[in-house]
């Protein structure tokens, strides 16, 4: 009985103890990043290139579920709002619900499955092929050539592509309120542009997507160049991207909702 | 020339997880020699790369490379001497998202600022030493298991290195690819004046380039010498190493309890 008790402790210490010497490692990885940015600064082309394979490469997928979401808020929005007869602010409530919330987070949980997932997969794979092995024998610091110009480039890709994701969004409940439902086109702009504000919508808007592209670029190079360089290794690997990330996207936006929005 | 040798290895040892892998090697590699370091797969031949390399540190003993101490050096000195080493990975390690031309152009990229035309023109002159000129805008996937080892060839010998160091580069070659590889290592060795170490379980071929063997078993040197003294060695583990006998000091069985005892308990259980 004593023994099942010390057993179960000390297993769940262990669990404890190295979750808390990951995240440690993690934060020491991400202080390497930051100080070996220097190259993908001073050679933007890597950089570009990752911006061109995390983020145009994710246009298709932020800009069809862009639509739709703004869609569907238009047909939910009209609804609700038709029986307080105030169907005129349909385009207020589109527009803040996406440029607050909705755009910054589907767009970054889109991002963390599609350019999260390769690019931890890439890492890992590199890893398991020894090309990072062989580049430290050439003399170049991985992380400078390979893990920063990734994180740079979701970082970068991030914000822009949540602004694309909002700006569909906004349309897509124009086509549903306006165009089939037949909402007062003057109203639906006027109204949006009379009550969303530059800095406290907008603005936070887009702070919330730039802390969203650092955490789905962290974890996903993290746990590339983290993985065990075997087949197992890398696709368990990129599977805690999604999930680490989506996680800590909805955690982080509580808590930047909580400070942003409710005067906390 | 320093007659000094380029690679001086002392009394090392290296434990990995309190595991000893490597206990009191010595090892010296001449200049402009090429030098096999031999042994079964997990004896820790691919170690002693990583330790001359700097990629681990020794737990005692030295390591020393053109009169540097390897494991003392600062994060740029390693670096700067790396820029003089090169190595051939197991299965090459070649960039999969470049071209071969862009793999073999990766160092000069990195390490020089030279016009890219003069990159052009060296970038040809390696892969037309290994024999691939032809294939300079085909893709790392497109080349086959031999034609990638020798692109990986002509891009650790992309600088020039004073020490060229090779991990298995026999390993999952044809015959003809096999002979190939070996030629070219001796060639570019004795054409580069570098010296090598050529870390394989392949000894018919690497006996036939090679100027010194150490032979490696457990973690320690077992024998050493020529190729052909190596051929005529009557230690027992080295003879049924270069004969390839199936039994002999390296048993067939994995360790085990006694098969008798094995097969008296399962049927013991199924009773």
């Amino acid at each position: 009985m004593d023994n099942a008790i010390v057993r179960t402790l000390r297993g769940l210490g262990e669990k404890v103890t190295s979750r808390v010497w990951r995240l440690g490692y993690a934060s020491r990885f991400f202080l390497a990043i930051i100080l070996h940015s220097g190259t993908s600064l001073r050679r933007i082309n890597l950089t570009i290139r990752e911006i061109y394979f995390t983020g145009v490469l994710s246009l298709i997928i932020i800009l069809v579920s862009g639509m739709f979401v703004g869609m569907v808020l238009g047909l939910q929005g009209y609804d609700t709002l038709q029986r307080y007869g105030s169907t005129e602010a349909l385009g207020v409530l589109v527009s803040l619900s996406l440029v607050r919330e909705l755009g910054p987070v589907v767009a970054a949980l889109l991002f963390a499955s599609r350019a999260g997932s390769a690019i931890t997969a890439e890492i890992g794979m590199m890893k398991a092929t020894e090309q990072l092995s062989a580049m430290e024998m050439m003399a170049v610091d991985p992380i400078a050539r390979v893990v920063a110009p990734r994180f740079w480039g979701g970082v970068i890709s991030m914000p822009l592509l949540a602004a694309l994701f909002s700006a569909m969004g906004i349309f897509g409940g124009y086509l549903v309120g306006v165009q089939l439902i037949g909402v007062d086109e003057g109203s639906f702009w006027s109204q949006m542009q009379a009550s969303v504000d530059f800095r406290e919508d907008i603005l936070n808007g887009v702070i919330k997507s730039f802390v969203f592209g650092v955490i789905v670029s962290w974890v996903a190079v993290f746990e590339g160049y983290d993985a065990e360089p075997t087949a197992e290794g890398v696709s368990g690997a990129t599977t805690r991207t999604v999930v680490t990330s989506s996680l800590a996207i909805l955690a982080a936006d509580f808590v930047l909702t909580a400070f942003m929005f409710t005067g906390l | 020339m320093s007659q000094e040798p380029l690679v001086e290895i002392r009394d090392l040892n290296f434990t990995y997880d309190s595991r000893p892998v490597l206990t009191g090697i010595n090892m010296t590699i001449p200049r402009g020699k090429v030098v096999a370091v031999m042994g079964s797969s997990g004896c820790g031949k691919t170690t002693t790369l990583r330790l001359i390399g700097g990629q681990l540190k020794p737990t005692s003993g030295s390591v020393k490379v053109g009169g540097q101490m390897v494991h003392e050096l600062s994060g740029d000195g390693l670096y700067a001497l790396r820029r003089r080493m090169g190595m051939l990975f197991q299965f090459g390690a070649l960039f999969t998202d470049m071209s071969v031309y862009d793999n073999i152009a990766f160092q000069m990229r990195e390490h020089t600022d030279l016009p890219e035309k003069v990159i052009r023109d060296l970038v040809m002159m390696k892969l037309h030493a290994v024999g691939l000129r032809g294939a300079h805008d085909l893709m790392p996937a497109e080349l086959s298991g031999g034609m990638a080892r020798r692109v990986a060839l002509a891009r650790a010998v992309a600088l020039d290195p004073m020490l060229i160091m090779y991990d298995e580069p026999f390993a999952g070659l044809d015959p003809i690819s096999l002979s190939i590889i070996g030629e070219l290592i001796r060639k570019l060795n004795d054409v580069l004046g570098a010296s090598s170490v050529v870390v394989t379980h392949d000894v018919q071929e690497s006996l036939k380039i090679v100027d010194y063997v150490y032979f490696v078993s457990a973690g320690k040197i077992v024998a050493e010498g020529t190729a052909e003294e190596i051929k005529r060695s009557k230690v027992p583990y080295v003879h049924q190493f270069v004969w390839g006998e199936a039994d002999g000091p390296v048993p067939f069985q994995y360790p085990a309890r006694p098969y008798g005892e094995e097969l008296m308990e399962r049927a013991g259980r199924r009773g």
